[in-house]
């Protein structure tokens, strides 16, 4: 066990590195310059010369690069051109938004992919089969955008139940704020709960037909303890490493969704951070991305030594 | 014990069913083996999950018959039905032990499962129970082995707790389908063995299917041989072989390797066993049979009672006194 976790926290720094090294390269190879984006057209040569100078961007790149990596070694991702703040804080403000919308939606997830998902399943073939998986077709194919709209016009607009827009922090107007993230979430959850059914649904009836399940049935024990017991816990071992991927990429697939609710989330801060060649809060970002879906890999990894006995952590 | 009449089995539609199992018919005694025995396909699990109720859905389903299990119809229940309905008690012992248990669940778990229903114990008293069952079944350890899961046993161990999880559920009668193939030939006498042993401490009926008839002369008390979906020879298992009366049965004796030593290729019986639905009037056997008039062809064999408890479906059955 600790051993495994020794290898596998190797093999991360070494994913991080390279992670690393093909972010940095790839966002310098983006045509622009920040230098114009903060003086503007009317500098002089003079003043670009200076600030280049002053923001480090004159060294070669390989410079650039060791500088960056050694100070993210240290915790300290630099200071975000645009904000003149450093980067840490630029990214922590965003993440409290983007973190708690993620654990949301993924609740949603959970609670409407997993049990629908295990209906569908024991109905396959009925209406009720038919009608589920047609919705979650349905949401698994329409825009993000235009269920949140309708979202906010249903909710927001008509009803007047929930916020349309914005999220004021938890840490300053306490937890009743997290209605300000209902829709949002829910908007997020729309495609990948719709997922999760299928996924669940699909791998359920899998697992119905194997020999084991004959043998749970011909014990004499209730068809849904069946299902309880020996299908859903076989099945969910496929669906548990979807939840894994679907969590992290909540957290850059976000930008639509944080665009439509206004939301200061982090992905809203890549894309605006692009359009300002803001380099270090981009390289910061994608950072923690990678960092995020690494250390979610590896917990998918271990539940699964919970989940199924066979598998041996070596 | 258990008593099947006139069975039949169809897959497909209401309006073109396709029998896989047509009238078959048989009865079990208390504390008697009777040996199913047939090639592949011939409608023998069918059967055997016909009267278990634990047909696929979607898929086969039961078109007629009737299955009396101690006295009580349970022809269209299942299991769970028939524990909640309080008739007699009927369990099943599967072909691949390898696939046969939930490989997430520990051993003790599943067989304590069977017995919460069957005992209605709960707890440690459940998980006493299973452990006097391992004990039964001669698992070494069987403490020990409780919280094994079943990825950690070999194929002989994992049909032991096949055979444990069955017991757990009381049975009158056992169904045992080809309980041994895929096992090794030493293996399998053990487990040949065992079943024997608890079918006379237990008084417990069994059902044993095979295609081996090896394995028949050994355990079964009577045999009945399927072909193409129905029973085309019924006997006690000295008189099967010893004055086989259909020529299906009389072409498998004849490619018994016991029956061929010496000899440089095996017996066959010419032809292929039919596809359900391809043969629909006369003897199924016809095409294949060596003794075959036009007659055979066109209409239903009839059911010839040759003797005590000795049937044949067959229009001109061999003759008794002299074997060939």
């Amino acid at each position: 066990m600790w051993s495994y976790a020794l290898k596998r926290a190797g093999a991360t720094l070494v994913t991080l590195w390279a992670a690393s090294v093909i972010i940095f390269a790839f966002i310098h190879l983006i045509p622009g310059d920040p230098i114009y984006v903060l003086l503007g057209d009317t500098a002089t040569p003079d003043q670009i010369d200076r600030l280049r100078h002053e923001l480090g961007l004159d060294e070669p790149i390989v410079v650039q690069y060791l500088q960056w990596a050694g100070h993210a070694l240290r915790g300290d991702l630099g200071q975000s051109i645009f904000f003149q703040a450093p980067v840490t804080r630029v990214i922590a403000d965003g993440a409290e938004t983007s973190i708690l919308l993620a654990t949301m939606t993924m609740v949603w997830v959970v609670l409407i992919g997993v049990p629908i998902g295990t209906i569908a399943a024991v109905r396959h073939g009925t209406w009720l089969d038919q009608g589920l998986s047609g919705v979650a077709m349905f949401f698994a194919s329409v825009p993000t955008f235009w269920v949140g709209l309708y979202l906010i016009l249903i909710f927001a607009a008509t009803l007047g139940w929930l916020p349309s827009s914005g999220y004021p922090s938890i840490f300053e107007g306490g937890s009743g704020n997290l209605r300000y993230l209902l829709l949002p979430s829910l908007t997020l959850a729309a495609p990948n709960a719709a997922l999760i059914l299928r996924l669940t649904r699909a791998s359920m009836l899998d697992v119905s037909r194997e020999d084991y399940v004959r043998t749970a049935r011909a014990k004499g024990i209730r068809p849904w303890q069946v299902v309880r017991r020996h299908i859903l816990r076989n099945a969910l071992l496929t669906v548990v490493s979807a939840f894994g991927f679907t969590f992290a990429a909540l957290m850059s697939e976000a930008v639509v969704t944080e665009t439509v609710f206004a939301l200061p989330g982090i992905g809203r801060l890549v894309v605006q951070s692009i359009l300002r060649r803001d380099y270090p809060v981009i390289q910061g970002i994608i950072l923690v991305i990678v960092v995020l879906y690494l250390f979610i890999n590896l917990i998918v990894d271990l539940a699964y030594r919970f989940l199924d006995p066979r598998v041996e952590l070596q | 014990m258990l008593s099947v009449r006139d069975l039949t089995v169809s897959i497909g539609s209401d309006a073109a069913p396709v029998d896989i199992v047509s009238g078959v018919s048989f009865d079990i005694g208390k504390g008697e083996i009777l040996g199913l025995v047939g090639e592949s396909g011939c409608g023998k699990s069918m059967t055997s999950l016909a009267v278990m109720g634990l047909l696929p859905q979607p898929g086969p389903r039961i078109r007629g018959g009737r299955i009396e299990l101690v006295g009580a119809d349970v022809t269209t229940l299942q299991p769970w039905q028939r524990v909640e309905a309080g008739h007699g008690r009927i369990a099943m012992i599967f072909q691949e032990p390898m696939t046969s248990l939930n490989p997430v669940r520990r051993i003790g778990d599943q067989i304590a499962e069977a017995v919460r229903v069957h005992d209605g114990l709960s707890g440690a008293a459940a998980w006493t129970r299973a452990r006097e069952l391992l004990e039964q079944v001669r698992i070494p350890d069987a403490a020990l082995q409780l919280s094994a899961y079943p990825h950690q046993l070999s194929g002989g161990q994992r049909q032991r707790i096949m055979i444990a999880i069955a017991l757990a559920c009381r049975p009158q009668v056992l169904i045992a389908d080809e309980p041994t193939t895929a096992l090794d030939v030493t293996i399998q006498i053990q487990i040949l063995g065992l079943l024997r042993d608890l079918c006379n401490r237990l008084d417990m009926s069994i059902l044993f299917i095979t295609h081996d008839m090896g394995v028949i002369a050994q355990l079964a008390d009577r045999v009945a041989v399927m072909y193409g979906g129905r029973i085309v020879e019924t006997a006690d298992v000295a008189t099967l072989f010893g004055e086989p009366r259909h020529h299906y049965t009389r072409g498998l004796m004849d490619c018994m390797p016991v029956r061929n030593l010496g000899a440089r290729r095996l017996p066959t019986i010419a032809g292929q066993a039919p596809r359900p639905g391809t043969i629909r009037t006369g003897c199924v056997f016809a095409p294949r049979c060596v003794a075959a008039q036009d007659v055979c062809r066109t209409a239903t064999p009839p059911r010839l009672a040759l003797g005590e408890g000795h049937e044949a479906l067959c229009a001109f059955p061999l003759d008794a006194g002299r074997p060939s």
